[in-house]
């Protein structure tokens, strides 16, 4: 029986993204436990693959995957999988990651755990430490059988090691299920205009929901400009076109680090907290007591958003 | 264009969690239930659909706590037929159990399109909306933020990390993974809800074991579920808008973000 694990990777730009390095490390340890070789995965246009730390670079090459698609991603991965058979597969809970694990688990009949936070080996057995409800419960969960899919968290290992020799690269020929695929990629939506970079700005003022409505962000506006801040916002506010795209903060939006994050509004979904994290400081406003938000700041009040928003930048203006 | 919203009701764990005494699962009987906040999303989007394209939406679910309820609320904001999959079995229904239900029924249906929310808090064996899919055999995509019409399908906008975000085109039928929508959920009163519930209007369908419905469950073993050790709590300021924002500027000012 074969014990290797095999690690999803994806590319953005010139490289992967920070979890496939991080699934690499643990892939490792995995593989070692196991006596199996580590193997990443990389479908379509691959950035250079002596920085992956695996035994062996498989990659899949054809025009259906030149541009991410679930359909054309989905059907390559299942022809990989069910080819080498690996114990492990291991994704990142990505968007790739959420089309690609539940296609896996039902084409390869392999069970499948999502938001895993944890993964390890003991003896045979494959066991997973899994968020729930955002993160307010963890389950630990054993998979049946000797093989499955494990979709885990960024952030929950610290990246592989730069390997010290290159990977061996081999090269799969494309199923001719990627001949059927329909999906076709349309490139990026039109109108998402130059911005400014909110993973520059020092200071920013972060809105979400709680807001209520659209005419409020200009009150937050306000604050930042007193402030010389940058107005950012979660993924709910900028889908509502509150915010255009790219003040979009979090695991599907872009990961800031800025000197204060001062949040209105947030609840604090775990795909929020992935992008605010680095920040040195966060101060949240939230008037449920109980939001998440305030477990990752280290100030926060339950004061009304557009009152406390309204105070702060006219006490800034009066300075 | 003919679209099926997939609805599933969740426990609402938003005055607290309460574990089973096995330490294995929520209390569920203990906790009220709330319809998973991304299926109302996804609920919008087919309604804003509907609008566009002239379409019919029907609202399809299995017979989870307080799911009446919820079903009628689709009613009243729009939907125009609401179907309950009874016989399955009460409690916990994974999510792979759950999309093999579902599909046996889809599958008897013509439709266009098939909408639900990406994720659900309790999809612990991964989101509905890829595995009804992947079993059903249709082109999907997961994260979905924005849907257009075209000619022969139609464009959905995916979000991937880092701001990337990415159009598709895909052939219909399709499913869809709704994470957000250009509008936010509409509001129905409790008078209109209770009004569509006078209508009578869910259709009760028996899909249990008898029928050939595929049970096949998750493969996974769930030993204890437990919260996380206690992270770091902000420290509190006060409640009151002035005094807060008193406090805020003196940490801003200790640090020299401002003068
Ligand atoms: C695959 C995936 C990727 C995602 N990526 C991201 C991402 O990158 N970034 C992101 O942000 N989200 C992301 N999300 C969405 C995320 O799960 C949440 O839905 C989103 O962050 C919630 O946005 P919100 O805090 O604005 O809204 P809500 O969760 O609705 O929170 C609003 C908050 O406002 C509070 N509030 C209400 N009234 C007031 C008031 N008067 N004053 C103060 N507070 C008030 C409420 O108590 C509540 O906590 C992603 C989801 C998925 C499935
Ligand atoms: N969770 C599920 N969702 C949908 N279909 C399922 C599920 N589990 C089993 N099935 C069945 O499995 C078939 C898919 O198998 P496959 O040939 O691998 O695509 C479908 O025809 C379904 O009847």
């Amino acid at each position: 029986m074969n014990h290797d694990v095999l690690v999803l990777a994806e590319a953005a730009g010139d490289s992967f993204i920070d979890p496939t390095f991080e699934l690499l490390g643990r892939a490792r340890d995995l593989a070692t436990a196991w006596g199996g070789r580590v193997l990443a995965l990389v479908l379509g246009p691959s950035p250079d693959p002596s920085m992956l730390n695996a035994d062996v670079v498989l990659t899949v090459s054809h025009p259906k995957l030149d541009a991410y698609t679930p359909e054309a991603h989905a059907r390559a991965a299942q022809h990989v999988v069910a080819e080498l058979d690996p114990k492990l597969v291991l994704l990142a809970n990505t968007t790739e990651g959420m089309d690609l694990g539940a296609a896996l688990s039902l084409w390869c009949q392999r069970p499948l755990v999502a938001y895993a936070v944890d993964v390890r080996a003991e003896d045979d057995a494959i066991v997973a430490t899994s968020q729930l409800f955002g993160g307010r419960l963890l389950a630990e969960v054993a998979l049946e059988g000797d093989r499955g899919i494990c979709a885990v968290v960024g952030g929950s290992f610290p990246p592989a090691r730069v390997p010290t020799r290159p990977p061996v690269v081999e090269v799969v020929a494309p199923p001719v299920s990627l001949d059927g695929v329909t999906t076709v990629p349309r490139g990026m939506p039109p109108g998402e205009d130059e911005d400014i970079d909110i993973t520059k700005a020092p200071m920013l003022v972060a809105i979400g929901r709680g807001l209520k409505s659209q005419d409020n962000v200009a009150v937050a506006q306000a604050l930042a400009e007193a402030l010389g801040a940058s107005l950012s916002g979660t993924s709910q506010v900028c889908d509502l076109g509150w915010l255009p795209r790219t003040r979009h903060v979090g695991k599907s939006g872009v990961k800031v680090r800025p000197r204060a994050y001062l949040s209105f509004g947030i609840s604090g979904a775990p795909e929020h907290l992935e992008g605010i994290r680095e920040s040195e400081l966060i101060i949240a406003c939230n008037t449920d007591e109980a939001a998440p938000i305030f477990d990752a700041a280290q100030y926060g009040t339950t004061a009304d958003a557009i009152e406390l928003l309204r105070a702060l930048t006219s006490r800034v203006q009066q300075r | 264009m003919d679209i099926i919203v997939a609805l599933k009701q969740v426990p609402d764990v938003g005055a607290g969690i309460a574990i089973n005494d096995e330490g294995t699962d929520l209390a569920r009987d203990r906790l009220g239930f709330v319809t998973n906040p991304f299926d109302e999303w996804a609920l919008e989007e087919a309604l804003l659909l509907k609008d566009m394209t002239d379409g019919w939406v029907t609202v399809v679910s299995l017979d989870d706590p307080g799911i009446d309820h919820a079903l009628y609320r689709a009613l009243a904001l729009g939907a125009d037929h609401a179907v309950k999959l009874v016989g399955t079995g009460p409690a916990w229904i994974d999510s792979h159990r759950r999309a093999g239900i579902m599909a046996s029924w889809i599958r008897e249906q013509l439709y266009d399109l098939i909408l639900s929310g990406v994720q659900a808090p309790d999809d612990l064996d991964g989101q509905l909306p890829a595995l009804l899919a992947a079993g059903l055999g249709h082109p999907f995509a997961s994260v979905v933020v924005a849907v257009e019409v075209t000619e022969t399908g139609l464009i959905a906008t995916q979000e991937f990390g880092g701001g990337r975000v990415g159009r598709i085109e895909l052939a219909l039928p399709a499913v869809l993974g709704i994470q957000g929508s250009l509008r936010d959920p509409r509001y129905v009163s409790d008078m209109r809800i209770r009004l569509a519930s006078m209508g009578g209007g869910i259709e009760e369908v028996r899909s249990d074991g008898e029928t050939g419905v595929p049970t096949a469950g998750s493969g996974l073993s769930v030993r204890r579920v437990f919260t996380p050790e206690a992270s770091r709590r902000a420290v509190m300021l006060p409640a009151s808008p002035h005094e807060a924002a008193d406090a805020i500027l003196g940490l801003l000012r200790e640090r020299g973000l401002i003068a």
